[in-house]
């Protein structure tokens, strides 16, 4: 056993080599593919750079402002972030409510439950591009089953394309009102592929819930809508918390999605997808580099001030 | 007085079953209508789009033969999309399992310079914009000759899972006790045999829905191989391969259906198996105490 340690180290200084050495090939590939892209990316939205004249993109380029201003001017930026914040907190809440429905209804024991709860997780694990793809078909306004059904059962005039019109009027209660159709076909979508994720976090802290808190308020003859806001709410509160920052940052990161669905087409264009459009079709690699700096910081902000102001529990949470 | 709890208790007992039906209708109804569609004649179906169910003698298996036969023959070339997906997702699942776990084992047991800095780097791995990323890796693959070849596409999966991999081992690792370790080492193992001898075994059930959680993610990936791949239909991935699919003329929505289908039941079948796997190792690890 003595043979096989080297002499002059100490027992610390061994466990700090072998720790090292046993991360070094995670860091090494995070570092190769995520880090020094990433500061690569600020390089390049500072520089005037397309693919054509990539070759002689270095750090020592020149240096401008021009792709910031190019991307802060250009049109419909503002509008694609703003679809972006609200995309992302539709989706967010939106995942997180039916999530919380699902965990109560699916709490007990009941004939069956085990093939249930599988089942409700296959949104969140079947390949995107075949979800979005029924998705497309079950809505559309030639064949899709949603439309035939609502035209023929519910009185629907004529069909409507809920993934390429971007208002739609409803009337309601003799209102007359325009909803963002297309944008809200896709935050629906985003809530159902992705409440499964907080159904599995909000079941797991549920079933941590000590039973004797809930039977002695159910013989102190609490009423369930009691024994909720009472007693399983403030439970579930950090886990909600940290649902709502992980959903957020995920759902404003989200790019396939609505690619898939819409292509960023009426008033969907949520800017991951708008910094895809400016990589493909333009090939202008500064200003797409410049967008997603943007997109980046804006994401930052964003969960500065929601860690500062509105989440406080979730620091002691996560620590 | 009509009791509060009692009538609620007896609403909330009808109302768990309504939302029980419910979500099982909205989570299985897409899928079902998937795998219908892909058997019905596309005629049928622009005829008929009301439909929710076709007896057997009606269905049709010409959509999987025009996915699935190679694109020399006719068909989509869905085999060699299958096969390649293959490829990237078990590469991908093997090399992020040979790093993270030892990356798991050092941030859970050994104390070194930097550890919590690794901490807060993994994280924002996790959570950063896969689309931030996707500029400069597309522009490096490009000068680095690795865009349209798989082994790029499976490091950039690596790079991407392994934080999360680590993440998920360290949460079980914790729950080891580590005076089996201890006894290993007073027996005469090195740190590796005693990771490889004691700890892996242990950490199996992890280790497993780790490697199915990383092959999820990389059969289910769709950006990196859209960026990376989308010159050479040689190359494709089955995500990629159906994408691309739903652009081309002349595909009926019906084929487009069965190569969801393709697409979607390696995923399932592996979830349900895994399901039970799971369970199963977990309760094997509970009676050892």
């Amino acid at each position: 056993m003595a043979a096989t340690r080297r002499p002059g180290l100490t027992r610390r200084q061994r466990e700090n080599r072998a720790g090292l050495a046993y991360l070094s090939p995670t860091l090494i590939v995070v570092l190769v593919v995520v880090v020094l892209p990433v500061l690569w990316t600020v390089m390049l939205a500072f520089q005037r750079i397309r693919l054509i004249n990539l070759r002689r993109a270095g750090v020592f380029g020149q240096y401008t402002l021009a792709n910031v201003e190019l991307v802060l001017t250009s049109p419909g930026f503002w509008s694609s972030l703003w679809i972006t914040i609200v995309y992302t907190v539709g989706a967010t809440l939106g995942s997180i409510a039916i999530g919380l429905v699902a965990a109560l209804a699916l709490r007990g024991r009941f004939p069956g439950r085990t093939f249930v709860r599988a089942s409700v997780l296959l949104p969140y694990v079947a390949p995107v591009v075949a979800v979005t793809f029924v998705w497309e078909i079950l809505l559309s306004p030639q064949f899709g089953l949603a439309n035939n059904w609502g035209t023929r059962f519910l009185g629907w005039d004529r069909p409507i394309a809920f993934l390429s019109q971007r208002q739609h009027e409803v009337s309601l209660l003799g209102w007359h009102f325009d909803i963002p159709l297309a944008l809200l076909t896709v935050i629906a979508f985003e809530a159902w592929r992705y409440f499964p994720f907080a159904f599995l976090f909000l079941l797991a802290r549920l079933q941590a819930v000590p039973a004797e808190l809930e039977e002695a308020a159910r013989v102190d003859g609490a009423a369930p809508t009691q024994i909720f806001r009472h007693i399983l709410l403030p439970q579930l509160g950090p886990v909600i918390a940290l649902l709502t920052v992980l959903r957020f940052i995920m759902t404003f990161n989200k790019f396939d999605d609505v690619y898939l669905l819409t292509g960023g087409g009426a008033g969907t264009e949520v800017v991951s997808v708008r910094v895809f459009n400016f990589l493909t079709a333009r090939f202008d690699i500064g200003a797409a580099s410049a967008q997603a700096l943007i997109l980046a910081l804006g994401l930052v902000v964003l969960l500065v001030i929601y860690l500062r102001y509105l989440a406080p529990r979730v620091e002691g949470e996560d620590r | 007085m009509i009791d509060r709890a009692a009538v609620e208790t007896r609403v909330l007992r009808v109302l768990r079953w309504v939302v029980i039906a419910g979500l099982v209708l909205v989570t299985l109804f897409p899928f079902y209508y998937m795998a219908l569609l892909s058997v019905r004649p596309i005629e049928e179906v622009l005829q008929n789009p009301g439909r929710i169910w076709a007896a057997p003698a009606e269905w049709t298996l010409s959509t999987y033969r025009e996915v699935l036969s190679p694109a020399a023959g006719g068909g989509q070339g869905f085999l060699r999309f299958l096969l390649n997906s293959a490829i990237v997702s078990v590469a991908a699942t093997v090399v992020t399992l040979l790093a993270s776990i030892p990356g798991a084992y050092a941030v859970t047991r050994l104390r070194f310079t930097g550890r919590r800095q690794v901490h807060f780097l993994f994280l924002a791995v996790y959570l950063f914009p896969s689309i931030l990323l996707a500029i400069p890796l597309f522009v490096l693959f490009t000068r680095l000759g690795l865009r349209g070849s798989l082994f790029g596409l499976t490091i950039v999966y690596v790079a991407q899972t392994v934080p999360v991999s680590i993440y998920m081992l360290r949460n079980y690792l914790t729950t080891i006790p580590e005076s089996l370790e201890e006894a290993a080492a007073m027996d005469g193992y090195t740190r590796l045999q005693t990771l490889r001898k004691v700890v892996l075994p242990l950490a199996a059930p992890a280790v497993m829905a780790n490697a199915l959680y990383v092959f999820m993610i990389a059969w289910n990936e769709f950006l990196f191989a859209l960026l990376f791949l989308v010159e050479d239909r040689a190359d494709w991935t089955v995500s990629l391969g159906l994408a691309q699919l739903s652009g081309g003329i002349e595909v009926s929505k019906t084929v487009l259906m069965a190569g969801s289908v393709v697409l979607t039941v390696p995923i399932v079948i592996i979830f349900f198996a895994a399901e039970r796997l799971l369970t199963e190792g977990l309760t094997a690890g509970a009676d050892k105490g």
